[in-house]
């Protein structure tokens, strides 16, 4: 463990027993959220930033759960003392998404009705319905005002959609290789995700575990798939090129791996699948494609972001062709046409959509540089 | 502070919102931001100067001007700055175009070629100039589109652009006033505030 780094952290649970209906539709009567804080919040609740995850993030963001763990969260390079989202500054929350499969109430769950586990049945969550959840955490932890909610991909969708649910809540949003929409390219991958997961065998209608099955192949091919769009060409070809498995030329066994990237991928899909849920997996990337800044404003950015009283900051990575620079730029030309405040940086990155999790220099650079700014 | 934005923060009204197209580090216009309480927002291209301006508060942006400014709305800064970056873009007309598009009022600053400095090194060397202002080689620099104050004020005439005020600094005390009489000779940097 380095000296910028959180050391041990541990999750917190908070019970909700007020019941929360879904924009499209179904309630949870009760729920549980589980998350996790690094920092102190001072005694005005003035330093409070919220950490909104991605598609298969969670509550641990940063530091380690044990002495042994082998891998910090998922945003350790952001998220510490003397980092950009510093914590000797802020009081940092970050949780698991309702849906999600980490330990707040989501698929895997029970449903308290029927005492069943959800399965299929859990109700559909938007980007919405996450942030009125988050914006429940926020009241039971004291915090009227974030200031700042942060998040990259999916979760830079859910920090645009504070900005509009609760704009006297938040006072800057930074938005990081996200989309007011999806494209059609983007849903398109996410449906294949979720193909691949319903058509295995073991997938049961999504009753895999009241059954005793799991779909792991179907999850693994669905990751798998994923995470070649997370990724840009020159970042696979520069680390994986056309080299082969060593061996891999005298083993001619069928299906065996022979390219390193085959490899590569079966091993993420395979890690994947054995601790992620398949059902939260097509909940989160429904509740993407679903996804709409601008719909409840007639399809008009500009209307939408109107309503907002935030600053903002966004971000793009050069080499993201699942959330291009060109997504990025919408939001901003939408923010200059509301005349919000907003600041945009396209940091050069070879890593594709994946660089918002990655330590580049510049990157953190600007978002310890706009961070700064952010009065506590 | 370089002598041409001290000159240009005269014609910045208080509590103008203003806009700086090549804003570099930022450092003036934090100053535009203090001294009028200005809402301000700056473009620029150098990823090192975009960190160190937003490191100052700012709101920046980073965009190539060369791709224009299409997605600042019509008239909607009181001001669009522009010191010495027309002759590094491609189309310094169409920046002056959409800058007076998006701004009620601009102002423009650039080093003037017509300075007596660079017609000597011309004449006498047959090489071009490289001084302090423009200490760049032919071959590597970002200046690509000089001009003089005459060929300025003959684009002005051309395209409708009114001239609301200028000033001329030339080297020194003397050589500023010398600029401000004959400007095409003397002045080395060129200020010019422009509306259509």
């Amino acid at each position: 463990m380095q000296e910028h780094d959180l050391g041990i952290v541990s999750p917190r649970i908070e019970r909700f027993e007020e019941p929360l209906h879904f924009t499209g539709g179904g309630s949870l009567p009760t729920y549980e959220l589980v998350y996790e804080t690094y920092g102190e919040l001072n005694s005005s609740a003035s330093n409070a930033l919220l950490i909104c995850h991605a598609l298969s993030g969670h509550h641990h963001a940063a530091g380690y759960h044990s002495e042994t763990d082998r891998k910090p969260g998922w945003w350790n390079a952001c998220i510490g003392p003397g980092k950009p989202i510093d914590t000797r500054r802020f009081f940092v929350v970050s949780l698991n998404n309702l849906g999600g499969c980490h330990g707040s109430t989501g698929p895997a769950s029970e449903n308290p009705q029927t005492g069943e586990v959800f399965g299929p049945e859990f109700p559909q969550p938007q980007v919405d319905d996450w942030v009125d959840a988050q914006a429940r955490l926020a009241d039971r932890l004291g915090i009227h005002c974030w200031a700042a909610v942060v998040g990259g991909s999916l979760g830079g969708m859910q920090a645009m959609a504070w900005s509009l649910r609760y704009p006297e809540r938040l006072r800057h949003c930074v938005v990081i290789a996200a989309a007011m929409k999806l494209s059609a390219q983007n849903i398109a991958f996410n449906e294949i995700a979720r193909r691949a997961i319903m058509s295995d065998p073991g997938y049961a209608g999504g009753y895999y575990l009241r059954e005793g099955k799991q779909p792991t192949q179907g999850l693994a091919l669905a990751r798998m798939v994923g995470h070649i769009t997370y990724l840009s060409d020159d970042a696979m070809a520069s680390r994986f090129g056309r080299e082969l498995q060593p061996g891999s030329e005298d083993d001619t066994a069928d299906g065996a791996p022979q390219f390193q990237i085959e490899s590569y991928l079966r091993y993420q899909g395979q890690q994947f699948s054995s601790v992620f849920d398949a059902n939260s997996y097509v909940l989160m990337t429904r509740a993407l494609d679903l996804f709409d800044l601008a719909a409840a404003y007639g399809g008009d950015a500009v209307a939408a972001f109107a309503k907002a009283s935030c600053d903002y900051l966004v971000l793009s990575f050069s080499t993201d062709w699942r959330f291009s620079p060109a997504r990025s730029r919408e939001i901003v030309d939408a923010l200059l046409a509301a005349e919000r405040p907003v600041s945009y940086a396209e940091i050069k990155a070879d890593e594709g959509h994946d660089a918002f999790l990655l330590p580049i220099p510049r990157y953190l650079a600007v978002l310890d540089a706009y961070l700064k700014r952010v009065e506590v | 502070m370089r002598q041409d934005l001290t000159h240009i923060l005269r014609w910045i009204k208080s509590g103008a919102s203003v806009l700086d197209l090549g804003c570099g580090d930022g450092q003036f216009l934090a100053l535009i931001q203090k001294e009028r309480r200005a809402r301000v927002m700056g473009i620029e291209i150098d990823p090192d100067a975009i960190t160190q301006a937003m490191s100052r508060g700012l709101n920046i942006i980073e965009q190539n001007l060369d791709g224009g400014l299409a997605n600042f709305p019509d008239q909607s800064f009181d001001m669009v700055v522009m010191a010495h970056a027309l002759q590094a873009v491609h189309y310094p007309d169409q920046v002056l175009e959409e800058m007076l598009r998006v701004g009620r009022e601009c102002v423009v600053t650039f080093p003037n070629f017509g300075h007596w400095r660079s017609r000597l090194h011309l004449a006498t060397r047959g090489r071009m100039p490289v001084s302090r202002f423009m200490p760049y080689s032919w071959y590597d620099t970002p200046n690509i589109h000089f001009c003089t104050v005459r060929d300025f004020e003959t684009l002005c005439a051309h395209r409708g652009i009114k001239i609301l005020g200028r000033d001329m600094i030339g080297g020194n005390d003397q050589g500023t006033s010398l600029a401000r009489r004959w400007p095409n000779l003397f002045a080395t940097t060129a200020i010019y505030h422009i509306s259509r």
